[in-house]
């Protein structure tokens, strides 16, 4: 069980722990362009499958999109 | 603080824009009215017939460098400003050369993925220097939607939901707004930070 905070809202797992890519393809962020941070720090794409998120971590996951 | 005091503040500070579009030449006009001193501007494309629904680009300027267009611009309002206007394609691979005696990055591309491209870029290698984002501004109304968002160092404006579309064009209100909303968010770091 690993409760954490996502996007400012608190999130809980049944896992103790689970990879930036587990957790995106759990909660369905599937957008195309966005940028995770992981307790402040941003974890680059090629790092999702290795980076594990445990119990207390914050989460942001920023979609971008076109325009400008 | 007084007038003078903003343009006094500002004339020594350097500001980088990363694209010279909607976002780019609006938010670059902003602050040089303001009184910003030095300015960093790098973007590869030319002024067309398109951009004038909500570039700060005029129709005899059709055909130009966005760079060199908005360099006379910006210098009609300002003789005094100091601008670096780089005519290339932004990559990770120059970033840092581009921007790194920049007090503040403004991220003013059109696409997502060099949105993307320039965030990671600064994060892992300027993560020093603030970075103000636009995201989300297509099309009209939804104005209470428009907001600021910070993580540290990256200040995102915009509804952080609309995207560009046939059907839901960037337009001259919304990407104006965003692009001041940026350029308010870049005074105030700069006027709040001695």
């Amino acid at each position: 069980m690993m409760n954490i905070t996502l996007n400012n809202q608190p999130a809980n797992f049944a896992a103790d722990s689970m990879t930036i890519r587990e957790l995106l393809d759990n909660k369905r962020f599937t957008f195309k362009m966005l940028v995770v941070k992981l307790n402040g720090k941003l974890i680059r794409k090629e790092d999702y499958e290795q980076t594990l998120i445990h119990d207390g971590d914050q989460l942001d996951v920023i979609h971008l999109m076109s325009g400008g | 603080m007084r007038f003078e005091d903003v343009k006094q503040r500002l004339n020594n500070k350097t500001v980088g824009i990363a694209g010279a579009g909607g976002l780019g030449s609006n938010c670059a006009v902003a602050l040089v009215r303001c009184g910003l001193g030095h300015l960093v501007i790098a973007d590869y494309d030319v002024v067309s017939e398109s951009n004038l629904n909500r570039q700060y680009y005029f129709r005899d300027q059709i055909g130009m460098k966005k760079v060199d267009a908005l360099k006379e611009n910006l210098l009609r309002i300002n003789p005094d400003l100091v601008i670096e206007a780089h005519d290339l394609r932004i990559t990770s691979e120059n970033v840092v050369t581009l921007f790194s005696a920049c007090d503040v990055i403004v991220e003013a591309f059109d696409l997502a993925e060099m949105k993307e491209m320039l965030i990671t870029a600064a994060a892992l290698d300027l993560a020093h220097i603030p970075l103000v984002g636009g995201v989300g501004l297509a099309g009209y109304g939804k104005l209470e939607a428009l907001r600021v968002r910070r993580w540290d160092n990256l200040i995102l404006c915009g509804d952080g939901i609309s995207e560009v579309s046939e059907v839901q064009p960037p337009l001259a209100p919304r990407v104006g707004i965003v692009s001041h909303m940026q350029a308010d968010v870049v005074l105030a770091i700069l006027l709040n930070e001695e």
